[in-house]
């Protein structure tokens, strides 16, 4: 791919992420001339064909946007839905929603930190490969991830596509006694998870620090799942429904995902660094502890230092399902009615790759008239991009084909969920 | 694939290539085979995974034994490159609603196209997408449709083993119904009257919903043989609506012909 001494870095399927997608950067030189982050996963056109459907099955239905995070989307959908409909739910309901959402973090982060992202930082194509010299550590991965699917599935039902969560509450709520199963194992998770913390942090970091502007939910009590103002480290302090004045989507013709900036100022990054980086005082002791152990406390501006921020996460996770599991005492009412009314709602929640907004305008009969959703890694994809540009010039004195490992290995800090985004990875490095 | 230089020399020649090829979809089925946390490494000890691009780098150039088949056709790309696919494949399995029955995208396929793309996309002109999206089956001949959306895991791992030995694999075809009479479960439609679709749906999720206190909402697909006109009269007896039992039919196995006939007679009554 070398023309005329400059190159080209071009990864024609970017692996180890959710999704289709590709890269291209062109080199002049030091100089990178050109970084296009390509989504060519086929659209879906969930937007439109959400129109006349009932408010009702809208969870069941975004949840199908993304079999990696389809609690995600069922929260989004329905918290957005109940204010539109002006619906309260019971604090039980609240807290139950708070675990299903750590069950997602866990099964979620587990995977990308072990069995996505690790690899990288070690030199293996996968984690098939991986799991050869390090079969402890790849076992660990599993029974970790397996137990966020534990709690997922008691929740929910099933692990991918979860059937119970409803506007209102949940279809069926559970036990005491079931609840109670899981506390060894998320006793064993957070042990893990501290090990995962101190693991990723020995891993080898490049140098690479950015401005960037984070944007995370922040509540008043808590590390943020479903509730909070939109905040950012440049001043940002919203409520859900201002968020389309103050973000921008466009639409560029290299990619089938539209590209969002803050209005007047551009790109910025939404995820885990965003949300220690804003939120480090609620996270538990436990968690807070952790990092600083490890030298990390906020702002965390190297990307690469995602993983760790993930595994604290993680902990995170773990000690608050633990939390919720010992106050936890079953709702009067599984689910409140959530009769027809017209109403115009917005929401958004943490994702485990970041902020996910939802919004609906429901009609009279309770069918939904218009449909808004713009995911996570739409919202990372011009920071993507951006970081690109800054970091393969950095790579000029590698190999193409190490600058181009490198380069994915940057997309993938971002745990870029493509099959969201285009409701996206090759690379492509070009040196002149 | 441009990532070929960057492989291995294969270790063994012996064990069977596996493929995993992506269409229009979520994801989510292919999610399953890292989800069986048990199984995972038993299963990539068996075979060789030559192509996976979640999971791995490693991109290996076909032929491959099995080829499992996530997701539906929706771009000219993809309807070309399925064919191409089929070439390399001894074995093809698609996986999933998507693939299988067209995926809740195919709600396009009563709709126009074109205003679905300018009702999302700033500059429509940019977006390249088929009118339709279809199921594997209807492009090229495929060898096991597993159904569900998603598909249940452990049916996932019965169709690899039964296919690497050469056995047929012990995926049941009766309805939802049989699943919750097996688990004793009292049937929700008949106790409580709440519309259920288990009686015209694949078995395959253990009768989940109805479970949780819900109707069956059909993410199986139809059942091989479904009687959806009695079933149809029955939800009109609980007091639904043509509009709602055609939306009930029409969701992520919406272009199944059999639910596709049943939704589309319900708009016309």
């Amino acid at each position: 791919m070398t023309g005329r001494g400059g190159r080209t870095i071009k990864v024609d399927t970017l692996a180890r992420v959710e999704g289709e997608g590709a890269l291209y950067i062109k080199m002049a030189g030091n100089h990178v001339a050109d970084v296009k982050l390509r989504i060519y996963e086929p659209p879906r056109l969930f937007e439109a064909f959400l129109r006349g459907r009932h408010f009702s099955e809208a969870p069941d239905i975004t949840a199908r946007i993304c079999g990696i995070c389809p609690i995600a989307y069922q929260m989004s959908a329905i918290h957005a839905i109940e204010r539109a409909l002006g619906i309260q739910i019971a604090p039980e309901v609240r807290l139950l929603r708070r675990l299903f959402y750590c069950g997602e973090w866990i099964e979620s982060h587990a995977l990308h930190i072990y069995m996505l992202h690790a690899p990288d930082f070690l030199g293996y194509q996968d984690v098939i490969e991986m799991a050869k010299d390090h079969r402890p550590v790849v076992e660990k991965a599993l029974r970790l991830k397996k137990i966020g699917n534990r709690l997922v599935q008691l929740l929910g039902g099933r692990e991918i596509h979860p059937i119970s969560a409803a506007v209102g509450g949940f279809h069926k709520t559970p036990a005491k006694s079931q609840l109670r199963e899981l506390v060894s194992d998320l006793e064993w998770a957070l042990e893990a998870s501290l090990e995962t913390v101190r693991w990723t942090s020995t891993l080898e970091f490049p140098d690479f620090e950015q401005d960037y502007e984070f944007v995370a939910l922040r509540h008043p009590q808590e590390y943020p799942f479903n509730e909070g103002r939109l905040v950012s480290n440049r001043g940002l302090d919203i409520d859900a429904a201002e968020y389309e004045d103050r973000f921008a989507e466009f639409h560029v013709k290299h990619s089938n995902a539209l590209q969002s900036v803050v209005r007047g100022r551009g790109s910025y990054l939404v995820g885990p660094l965003a949300r220690f980086n804003l939120n480090f005082d609620k996270l538990p002791e436990v968690a807070q502890k952790a990092a600083l152990e490890v030298g990390l406390k906020p702002p965390v501006k190297n990307l690469f230092r995602s993983i760790v921020v993930r595994a604290v996460e993680l902990v995170f996770a773990c000690a608050e399902a633990l939390r919720v599991i010992a106050e936890y005492e079953p709702p009067a009412v599984a689910r409140v009615a959530a009769p027809n009314r017209r109403g115009v709602g917005q929401a958004i929640t943490e994702a485990p790759r970041g902020i996910l907004y939802h919004r609906y305008a429901i009609d009279e009969n309770g069918l939904i008239v218009t449909a808004k959703i713009v995911p996570p890694t739409s919202q990372n994809q011009k920071r993507i991009e951006d970081d690109l540009r800054e970091y393969a010039a950095q790579l000029a004195a590698w190999s193409l084909e190490e600058a181009t490992w490198k380069c994915e290995q940057a997309v993938r800090c971002y745990d870029p969920c493509i099959s969201c985004a285009t409701h996206f990875l090759k690379v492509v490095i070009e040196r002149d | 694939m441009s990532s070929d230089s960057k492989r291995k020399a294969p270790k063994t020649q012996s064990k069977p290539k596996i493929g995993v090829f992506k269409f229009a979809s979520c994801d989510g089925c292919q999610l399953s085979l890292l989800d069986a946390e048990d199984e995972l490494l038993g299963v990539v000890g068996a075979v060789e995974i030559a192509y996976f691009p979640e999971a791995t780098r490693t991109m290996l150039k076909g032929p491959y034994d099995i080829g499992l088949v996530e997701g539906s056709v929706t771009t000219h790309h993809d309807a070309e490159r399925i064919q191409e696919i089929r070439r390399k494949c001894k074995t093809l399995i698609t996986i999933g609603a998507c693939a299988t029955a067209g995926g809740i995208q195919a709600l396009r396929n009563w709709k126009d196209v074109d205003e679905f793309v300018r009702a999302v996309y700033a500059s429509p002109q940019f977006i390249s997408t088929l009118k339709l999206s279809t199921p594997i089956a209807e492009h090229v001949p495929v060898d096991f449709e597993l159904r569900g959306c998603p598909i249940n895991k452990y049916q996932l791992i019965e169709l690899l083993t039964a296919t690497l030995v050469g056995r047929k694999p012990n995926i049941p075809t009766y309805s939802v119904c049989m699943e919750c009479k097996r688990k004793a479960a009292v049937c929700i439609a008949v106790a409580r009257g709440v519309p259920c679709l288990g009686p015209v749906t694949h078995a395959g999720c253990g009768a989940l919903c109805p479970s949780y206190d819900r109707g069956c909402y059909g993410c199986y697909g139809p059942m091989e043989t479904p009687n959806t006109a009695s079933l149809t009269s029955q939800f009109r007896i609980l007091g639904q609506s043509g509009d709602q039992i055609s939306r009930a039919f029409r969701s992520f196995n919406a272009w199944a012909w059999q639910f596709r006939k049943a939704s589309e007679e319900c708009e016309r009554a």
